[in-house]
């Protein structure tokens, strides 16, 4: 069923990818082939190959059951969080933060994590920013 | 004599003292990430690239840090295969059908010294191996025109996914969509926006280091997560070691062996589509056929042991050759080079060879330097590496995370890119989850532009004629090549790949 869904998805991505490709704006200055031409081709390909699956499924992959899933999902709106909040709160503060989320979810114990997060945090800044002089987001007290 | 005349040259651009010192830090983070399950020798110099590209290294330096790290990898899997029974990348699964049970013999000393000279073996000649035929592949590349390039791309896509997936309608699929990421953007050609949306960032395309990152990198991280509580704690070697050195018999009586694998390791890297991975199978498989008269194979012999890591570090030297030659990657780890030179604005293929050929001489002395590095390493320190194995999955991860957004973000210092890179990692988890594979999405976003101008170039040329792509006898057999390499996995591919499967990563599979 999985590969159904993916075969579906990827028809329809295949669809509006070719739409896309056809509405391109083409210049009063082209060559003979023009920028739809590739992009028509592998729409071609995405959508053949995307059908192929569609019909003939692989064997079903094994899916975590939902609370696994969550996991995940909340991991990645911890991460969206962090992405965003990285320029406001400063490197340190956000990576620790989110490095403590992290190894706590992936089965550290609690306290124990948010040393090992401010740990990783400090030790990153210290050899990314102090020693090899790269540049991390500045929060409201500069690191 | 000229080639030898060039790498004296590169000997002269290698050492100095920053390339001395990159080349030993690659090799020995390339050891660490060989060695610890979860982190491997493509997702290992992924993330380090945005790093070296932020330091501000020059392509030299930046090459030769980030292929250190390929060849150390491939030293350092061999260390949890033997002493864990788990590889710590795909390339060293086979190490673990002897080298446990060697381990587990009271062994483990001898075989990880045996694994580490027969590594040294493979990619010291394969290092000699690359010397020779880059060369000679740079001058048949010259001929190549825009429809041979075409039809070269077209090869390397369709052979890439035979290896890594078991359905070829996936790896097609994958193909077409990395290449669809690259048409995002503004068109080099005609200069009209494709795909964007009207959204600004996209105008100058999907940054590919963003993509590669996020999907070899943070993937690997939501596969842990996925497993949840890692409780594996007491994964450290609780294996005593035993003496680290041989007995020159024992060294002696797999030379044979190693001179084979290393040879038929070496060509599986050079053939498009097969990396590390595929050079340790089929070398551990032919030795198995050949010399195993007394079934003693899998239950610790040492020839099982040099055969496999002979075979996969050959083939990392190997898989240099197409990418520095012809600018087309066979293997996951060369796509992630490629890369490197790409955002470097270097364009790898025949022309590296005349224009920079301080880059592609310095660097293969780099790795003839690393690789002495590595031997050192690998051997009377290993005892070190084997302590790396101490650090739980469940603080690697997250570092490894963290690693990845600083390095990102060090770039463009913008939140736009790390939301990109997270999108490109839940994605990467969904596509393994369905057994799609990665690296012909990498290779598309990578050489889709370079693909389409040579199509149209070459159309172009012949005034709009599409049949100039199967014009020349050059073309017409790469072809023919392309289209037997993607039929043929159709056929024989189920069974191999069953085989290889047996002994796998549970983790998930970290391509080489």
């Amino acid at each position: 069923m999985s590969d159904r869904i993916f075969g579906g998805v990827g028809v329809i991505l295949a669809l509006i990818f070719a739409w896309q490709a056809t509405v391109i704006e083409e210049s009063f200055l082209s060559d003979a082939v023009g920028p739809k031409a590739f992009p028509l081709i592998i729409a071609a390909v995405l959508g053949l190959s995307s059908l192929y699956f569609l019909l003939k499924p692989d064997a079903e992959p094994t899916w975590p059951t939902f609370g696994r899933v969550a996991e995940i999902g909340l991991a990645v709106a911890v991460m969206v969080a962090y992405a965003i909040m990285l320029p406001e709160l400063g490197f340190v503060i956000a990576t620790a933060l989110a490095a403590t989320y992290l190894t706590w979810r992936l089965g550290t114990a609690p306290v124990q994590s948010i040393i090992v997060g401010v740990l990783t945090s400090v030790g990153i800044y210290v050899v990314f920013h102090l020693i090899l002089g790269l540049s991390l987001a500045k929060g409201p007290f500069g690191f | 004599m000229e080639t030898l005349a060039s790498l004296g040259d590169g000997f002269f651009i290698a050492i100095t003292w920053q390339n001395l010192l990159l080349a030993f830090m690659g090799c020995f983070l390339g050891t660490i990430m060989g060695a610890l399950p979860g982190l491997g020798p493509s997702n290992g110099v992924a993330i380090l690239i945005p790093l070296a590209f932020t330091l501000g290294l020059g392509a030299t330096p930046a090459l030769i840090l980030l292929t250190s790290v390929y060849y150390g990898a491939m030293y350092g899997g061999r260390i949890s295969s033997i002493l864990l029974n788990i590889p710590g990348d795909e390339p060293a699964m086979m190490t673990c059908l002897d080298g446990y049970p060697m381990a587990k013999a009271g062994r483990a000393g001898e075989a990880l010294a045996l694994s580490g000279i027969a590594s040294f073996f493979g990619s010291f000649f394969a290092t000699w191996g690359l010397v020779l035929l880059a060369p000679q592949l740079v001058k048949v590349a010259l001929w190549f025109g825009p429809a041979e390039y075409f039809a070269l791309f077209t090869l390397a896509f369709a052979t890439l996914g035979g290896i890594s997936s078991t359905n070829q309608a996936k790896s097609a699929f994958a193909a077409a969509l990395g290449l669809g990421l690259a048409m995002v953007g503004i068109d080099t050609q005609t200069g009209v926006p494709r795909f964007t949306f009207g959204e600004v960032h996209l105008y100058d395309g999907i940054d590919f280091l963003v993509a590669i990152v996020g999907l070899f990198a943070l993937s690997e991280v939501f596969v842990f997560l996925e497993h949840g509580n890692l409780k594996r704690d007491s994964a450290a070697p609780k294996m005593k070691i035993g003496k680290i050195v041989p007995s020159l018999s024992l060294v002696k009586s797999c030379i044979p062996t190693m001179f084979r694998t290393t040879g038929l390791g070496f060509i599986a890297g050079v053939l498009p589509g097969a990396g590390a991975s595929l050079g340790s199978f089929i070398s551990y498989s032919m030795e198995k056929r050949l010399v195993d008269k007394e079934g003693t194979f899998g239950t610790g012999d040492p020839r099982g042991v040099a055969a496999p890591e002979a075979g996969n570090n050959a083939a990392a030297g190997g898989a240099l050759v197409p990418m520095l030659a012809l600018g087309v990657p066979g293997s996951g780890t060369t796509a992630v080079l490629l890369a490197v030179l790409l955002a470097l604005n270097i364009t790898p293929g025949p022309l590296l060879f005349t224009q920079n050929p301080d880059v592609v001489w310095g660097l293969i002395a780099a790795l003839f330097i690393a690789n002495f590095m590595l031997l050192a390493m690998n051997i009377p320190m290993v005892g070190l590496f084997t302590r790396v194995l101490l650090v739980p999955p469940r603080i690697l991860m997250p570092v490894v995370a963290m690693v990845s957004f600083v390095g990102i973000y060090g770039i463009s210092g913008s939140s736009f890119d790390l939301l990109v890179m997270i999108a490109f990692g839940v994605l990467g988890w969904v596509l393994r989850k369905l057994d799609v594979p990665l690296v012909p999405i990498i290779l598309g976003t990578l050489l889709g532009n370079a693909m389409e101008s040579n199509l149209r170039r070459a159309i172009t040329i012949d005034n709009g004629n599409w049949g100039t792509l199967i014009d020349s006898p050059l073309s017409i057999l790469l072809w023919s090549i392309a289209a037997i390499g993607f039929i043929l996995p159709i056929i024989f591919g189920k069974m191999m790949k069953r085989r290889m499967r047996m002994a796998r990563d549970e983790e998930g599979a970290i391509q080489d």
